[in-house]
């Protein structure tokens, strides 16, 4: 079976955070080199601010691309990690509740997070980066198989 | 006991106040040390109008306490309905709890001292769910009430009538008192102790030796720190074990139909019942300074709220099967809790050899295994565990791996119940096992599951 990935809207997100911040980062570095060793300093700034936006974008995309869930006819899996390789099975009889959050830049590109809770405080069953009617259709298909297959503890 | 019975209206669906007795016996202690604090601050006073000023405080703190208990009585009142527990309190912030029985996950009683000396004790009810902010608490009950109450609510929580009478218990096990004092003294932390008095020893040797004056200063300043810290450090450990000795005095536990029944306790008395079905995990550990003497303690996890996280609570709601026993009788207690569970160690189970790796203190007591309705664990070097987790119980299953483990195709496997204090974990399995595990035991705990309805 194959996995589900989340929205590519989740990494276009991304992107764009990592951008804005990488951006504040490389003007940081430029006028702080410049300001000390005149120009080349300037140039040496910049581009150690563009290598760190490079590198923390390629761990970004690899996060995103670790992201990964499947539901199956009893339990829902969900993994991710890139350098942490996590993978969590939550059969749908465990589950209390699901609930869906949208922080700003969610919202901003219409997307949520989808996250399971059960009676065990580490379970940690999260996926985000859903376009927000995936994620209502999503949390109502899970609530609806969680009360199907309840058992008590 | 239908005397007993109908000497609580509140059982019938009356709503009734606490025992009389109680707000005295909720200030007891406290009264007894503002006594004590006022007598020693009355007789430090240097002046005459000194010390009636700071009688006059200490006399208004006890009056305001005396009132606040008595108006805390006069606003509560409980009673049962149908399958409900309700009790309503509050003077300032009205607070109404309702506790379905089905969902109780134990009652316990407790009598502490002062409580005791009036004949008086605690019901507690114990419930799952995060919904409530706080256990259900009736404190306090007469002796013959809480007995009463606790058998009724115990007979609504497994879907009984009401007036079913508590069913007997039959004695299971007993803990010798002495073992348990000897057990309590035997910490790991007197190593540290030791360790702390050799270096002491040390610095008092090279002292003498010491070139310069400034020199012998500092190793002497050294050392007296030292010894402080060791006295600090035998009073923890010293009041640590009189704790556990205290909680923990007279342990018995019987086996009744519905649950296991756990008497402890030499100040204060604890009566708890666990019952069978809310046993989410079995755990048996071998401290280090015990295992000469073969000694092992067994402890229950049972499904309770996140509020554990207040420690002292946590720490008294702790449900030990057993605090101190012989290897033999440990395993035996697991056997009577986890029927058929394969607690003994199989080294079949354990991880490949290169797991030793990450894992080269430990690697040696590494291991986990399963059969159709148990998952047992096995971790640790200094203390080595043994968890023994039902497969119906299993909210989820994890698995994880750092870089590190992946190099090495490993991977740890977690198994997590609603319990909240420990989990099964199996770490440095071989990948492509644990991923296997992963859908087995998935399978197998659906099965469990079902088999259990």
């Amino acid at each position: 079976m194959q996995y589900r990935r989340p929205s590519p809207r989740l990494w276009l997100a991304r992107q764009a955070v990592l951008g804005l911040a990488s951006l504040v980062l490389v003007v940081i570095l430029g006028v702080w080199g410049g300001l000390f060793w005149g120009g080349p300093g300037g140039l040496a700034g910049i581009g150690a601010g563009l290598a760190l936006a490079a590198g923390s974008w390629l761990v970004e995309r690899g996060r995103y691309r670790s992201w990964g869930y499947l539901e199956r006819d009893e339990d829902l899996v969900v993994q991710r990690g890139l350098v942490f390789h996590r993978l969590t099975v939550v059969p749908f009889g465990r589950m209390q509740f699901v609930d869906v959050t949208a922080g700003p830049v969610d919202r901003l590109f219409d997307l949520a997070t989808v996250q399971l809770h059960t009676a065990a405080a580490a379970t940690d069953a999260r996926i985000p980066g859903l376009r927000s009617a995936d994620a209502a259709q999503l949390r109502d298909r899970l609530a609806t198989l969680g009360e199907a297959r309840a058992s008590g503890l | 006991m239908p005397l007993a019975t109908s000497q609580a209206p509140a059982l019938s669906g009356t709503w009734s106040r606490l025992h009389p007795l109680s707000p005295v016996a909720r200030i007891g202690i406290t009264l007894g040390a503002l006594l004590l604090a006022g007598v020693s601050l009355v007789s430090g006073a240097q002046t005459s109008s000194g010390r009636t000023a700071e009688a006059l405080v200490v006399a208004a703190v006890a009056v305001l306490g005396m009132v606040a208990s008595v108006v805390s009585w006069l606003v509560t009142r409980w009673r049962v309905v149908g399958d409900e527990l309700q009790i309503d309190t509050g003077l300032v912030y009205r607070q109404s709890l309702r506790f379905p029985l089905r969902r109780v996950q134990a009652v316990d009683v407790v009598a502490p001292l002062t409580a005791r000396i009036l004949g008086l004790a605690e019901v507690r009810v114990i419930s799952a769910g995060t919904g409530h902010r706080q256990h259900g608490r009736l404190a306090y009950l007469s002796n013959q009430d809480a007995a009463a109450v606790r058998a009724q609510l115990l007979a609504l929580a497994h879907g009984l009538a009401a007036e079913t009478p508590e069913p007997p218990a039959l004695p299971l096990f007993r803990v010798d008192n002495g073992r348990l004092i000897a057990a309590s003294l035997l910490r790991g932390a007197w190593l540290l102790v030791l360790v702390l008095v050799a270096v002491g020893a040390i610095l008092a040797a090279v002292d003498p030796t010491g070139a310069g004056g400034a020199v012998r200063q500092g190793g002497a300043d050294a050392a007296t720190s030292l010894i402080t810290g060791i006295v600090t450090g035998l009073f923890a450990l010293g009041l640590d074990a009189a704790r556990s000795v205290n909680g923990d005095f007279d342990f018995t536990i019987g086996q009744a139909p519905d649950g296991l029944r756990l008497h402890r306790g030499l100040l204060q008395k604890r009566h708890e019942t666990i019952p069978y079905g809310r046993i989410q995990a079995v755990r048996l550990i071998q401290p280090l300074l015990w295992r000469p003497f073969g000694w092992a303690r067994v402890e229950l996890d049972v499904a309770r709220q996140p509020e554990a996280r207040r420690q002292g609570e946590a720490r008294q709601l702790a449900h030990l099967l057993a605090p101190v026993a012989t290897l033999d009788q440990a395993r035996w207690l697991v056997g009577q809790v986890a029927p058929g569970a394969p607690a003994t160690l199989a080294r079949a189970g354990a991880p490949p050899r290169r797991a030793w790796f990450r894992a080269p203190l430990s690697y040696h007591y590494l291991s986990a295994w399963h059969d159709a309705r148990w998952l047992v664990t096995q971790t640790g070097r200094v203390r080595p565990a043994t968890v023994i987790v039902p497969l119906e119980k299993v909210q989820s299953i994890r698995l994880s791996s750092g870089p590190l483990l992946r190099a090495l195709h490993l991977a740890n496997l977690r198994i997590d119940t609603a319990g909240r204090r420990w989990v099964a974990a199996a770490p440095c399995r071989d990948a492509d096992e644990a991923r296997a595990l992963v859908d087995q035991l998935g399978g197998l705990a659906w099965r469990a599951r079902r088999l259990s309805w």
